[in-house]
């Protein structure tokens, strides 16, 4: 089971050590992971995708609740959930006609078109993890040269 | 507010928290705290090694219930307390330890004396705090301590760069704080404790596993009126051991590897399980698998992490685990439930305990182990407090030595930290002057940590080292005749050192009891002796600890003796 958990932490030193190093200790294993301030400068957010059968997910949200500098931990349901990650691929363009075919392809998944060159052309996409892999798998034939990602972010939609 | 330097607040925060003893060793990165002792009211004892001041304030902590206290200076010192701090981690053992630290624009350059301690002992703390201004330093003292003692106990790290200690600021002592993140106690769900005595009353083989837990919330009184009013037999985990009193009719004292015969045996039989405060660590069930599937299982910890970690549960209650068997036990009061009839399975267990008195065949010599932790109870007054060592001493003492008063019995069961008995046995000692404090030991582990003999002597602090030495690191040995074949390799510890002579050489009292007129004797001077004793009884090398359930085989497979 692909899950994600989103913790509300202490904006402070040292908690992103501490939470990777729970993952680590309790032979957990993080998917991906992004973090960011929140609009209260004393919390961040961090999210972080994993995988795991039911009682192990249970575990690493029990485990991570327990942490004295989280202050809340939630496994997502991700119907019910907004959740997108950021990537940039840069991609190979062999002939004229792929700078076009490229083009198209990240329009047709919502993607930017940034820092076109000769033999080159950079995409970002905002997508979920699933949509991001798709356009990779139809990118592949051009040739990607590099690809950056920053792991998941999400919140849960109200009323949910 | 008062202006004062960083160190001057720690002792003054520290104080304001009730400590009375500090035990540790000073270096350069702590010498401001150290500085301090000569200007307060906190005793400081001194040891040979850190890792001994640790295990001093989690033997005191145990036996206290509030945070022992241990020092160290930075690098060295800090890492030889790991060992401590991980150890009371693994037996929820509550335990402040403050290390000093290099200055702050020193660290990460690599200075001399500097370590990481912060992410080194990360995974082995409950909490860690490095103050980075002094003004810091009252209120990392009060949470630290308040995180330590509440809930599920556990030990704090409080890492003070030495410019810190050193700087003056002006101090305020908080009353009051908030801690986010931290709620350590949980209301125990009453329609859970419903339903559990609903299943505790429909079972025909119940059965109570009282766990570490149950000690840690003193929760004696409570197990015992419902094992009397439902009529249930009680076994523990060896952390649990001495929940309940080891001399009760309903008790069948430890499961586990090394379990009493019949505590394994009716644990396989038993249809239902009221399990308090434990962790269903694999020493204590084995593979539980075997028999899981028809036993229900009504969890109670403190520590919701727990539930569902090791053993997928019917009824589980979260909350300290006094205050459910409390309310368990005003429920049954309500109901007027209290059984007197002496049921089919009742009399099967008290049946079967019967017969594995009589059969449980023992060491043929006059120095074997049962009859020597035998004579030990014998002569030791009920209220004595013993703590062991690791190894085969330590499962002949949860086989032989019975417990009578609930709480008086400690070992490092968790980590399984060879040496930890001694320097325990000296922090029970003063948090327990007016008790007897014995160390049952074995020569492997407390070779370990010997030389607290220095800290029991200078410091006046008479325990008594109770010494099973069989010359060999036994259970290793034991092993190593069960599984590999009696290839003995790195066991023989060859009669080195004379353990009469490394007493007296430290101004302790050594006696060599060689007869059980000899060891009678030797117990009854321990005990009125003024300073520390250590007990040398040689016993047979060969002697194995039976029964003994194989490491990844269920309790129902014990190999006894032949």
């Amino acid at each position: 089971m692909w899950a994600i958990l989103t913790l509300l932490v202490e904006n402070k030193p040292g908690i992103l050590f501490k939470v990777t190093h729970l993952f680590r200790s309790r032979n957990f294993n993080i998917d991906s992971i992004s973090v960011g301030v929140t609009d209260n400068p004393e919390y961040s957010r961090m999210t972080i995708t994993t995988y795991g059968d039911e009682k192990q997910v249970e575990q690493i949200v029990k485990q991570l609740d327990k942490m004295i500098d989280t202050i809340e931990v939630k496994h997502l349901d991700e119907h019910k959930t907004v959740y997108r990650e950021l990537s940039i691929f840069k991609i190979k363009l062999s002939n004229a006609n792929d700078s076009m075919e490229v083009n198209k392809l990240a329009n047709a998944y919502g993607g930017k078109i940034h820092d076109v060159r000769k033999d080159s052309i950079m995409v970002e996409l905002t997508a979920t993890p699933d949509q991001i892999r798709a356009f990779e798998e139809l990118a592949k034939p051009f040739g990607i040269l590099e690809v950056a990602r920053t792991g998941v972010a999400a919140l849960q939609r109200s009323g949910a | 507010m008062e202006t004062m330097t960083g160190a001057r607040a720690l002792m003054v925060a520290m104080e304001k928290e009730g400590v009375k003893e500090v035990f540790g060793l000073p270096g350069g990165a702590n010498l401001p705290m150290y500085d301090e002792f000569a200007r307060c009211n906190i005793r400081h004892i001194l040891v040979r090694h850190e890792q001994s001041a640790a295990h001093m304030a989690d033997g005191f902590g145990r036996v206290s219930r509030k945070p022992g206290v241990c020092f160290a200076t930075s690098g060295p010192g800090a890492t030889n307390i790991l060992t401590g701090i991980a150890t009371a981690q693994a037996d929820s053992s509550p335990m402040i330890a403050v290390t000093g630290q290099v200055p702050v624009a020193m660290i990460g350059k690599d200075a001399f004396q500097e370590s990481d301690i912060i992410g080194m002992a990360n995974p082995a703390v409950k909490y860690a705090f490095q103050p980075r201004s002094p003004d810091e330093i009252p209120m990392v003292v009060r949470k630290g301590f308040y995180i330590a003692e509440t809930g599920r106990p556990g030990p704090v790290l409080i890492d003070i760069p030495k410019d810190v200690q050193q700087k003056e600021a002006s101090m305020i002592f908080p009353d009051e704080f908030k801690i986010r993140g931290y709620h350590p106690w949980t209301t125990p769900d009453i329609a859970n404790v419903e339903r559990a005595i609903e299943m505790l009353l429909g079972a025909e083989r119940p059965i109570i596993l009282a766990g570490g837990g149950t000690i840690i919330s003193s929760a004696f009184a409570e197990l015992q009126s419902i094992a009397e009013l439902l009529m249930i037999p009680v076994v523990t985990t060896f952390k649990g051991k001495g929940a309940f009193p080891e001399n009760h009719p309903l008790s069948l004292g430890p499961i586990g590897m090394h379990g009493h015969a019949e505590a394994n045996k009716m644990m396989t039989e038993a249809d239902c399980v009221l399990a308090i405060g434990t962790r269903f660590s694999d020493r204590s069930v084995g593979t539980f698998e075997a028999f899981e599937k028809r036993l229900k299982i009504i969890h109670m910890d403190v520590d919701p992490a727990e539930i569902g970690k090791n053993q997928t549960t019917s009824v589980a209650v979260v909350g300290d685990v006094r205050a459910s068997l409390r309310i368990m036990v005003k429920m049954l009061m309500q109901k007027a439930i209290k059984r007197t009839e002496e049921n089919t399975w009742i009399k099967h267990v008290k049946e079967t305990k019967e017969y594995w008195k009589e059969n449980l065949k023992l060491h043929p010599g006059e120095m074997g182990a049962a009859k020597i932790l035998r004579k030990l109870r014998e002569v030791l007054p009920h209220e004595s407090i013993v703590t062991t060592e690791v190894g085969q001493h330590q499962m002949w003492a949860s086989l032989f030595y019975d417990v009578i008063q609930p709480g008086t019995f400690f070992s490092s069961t968790g980590l399984g930290t060879m040496g930890w008995g001694f320097p325990a046995a000296i922090g029970a000692k003063v948090a327990r002057p007016d008790v007897p404090v014995v160390d049952i030991a074995g020569d492997g582990s407390f070779s370990m940590t010997e030389n607290s003999l220095a800290t029991a002597v200078l410091e006046d602090i008479p325990v008594i080292v109770f010494l099973l030495n069989n010359f060999t690191l036994g259970m290793v040995a034991q092993w190593q005749r069960t599984f590999y074949n009696r290839r003995m390799i790195g066991v023989d510890q060859g009669k080195c050192p004379d353990y009469v002579k490394l007493a007296e050489s430290y101004g302790a009292q050594g006696i060599r009891a060689q007869s059980m007129d000899e060891l009678d004797k030797a117990i009854k001077t321990a005990l009125k002796s003024d300073v520390a004793t250590v007990i040398d009884i040689p016993i047979d090398p060969e002697e194995d600890v039976l029964p003994f359930v194989a490491p990844g085989t269920s309790l129902a497979d014990m190999i006894l003796p032949s």
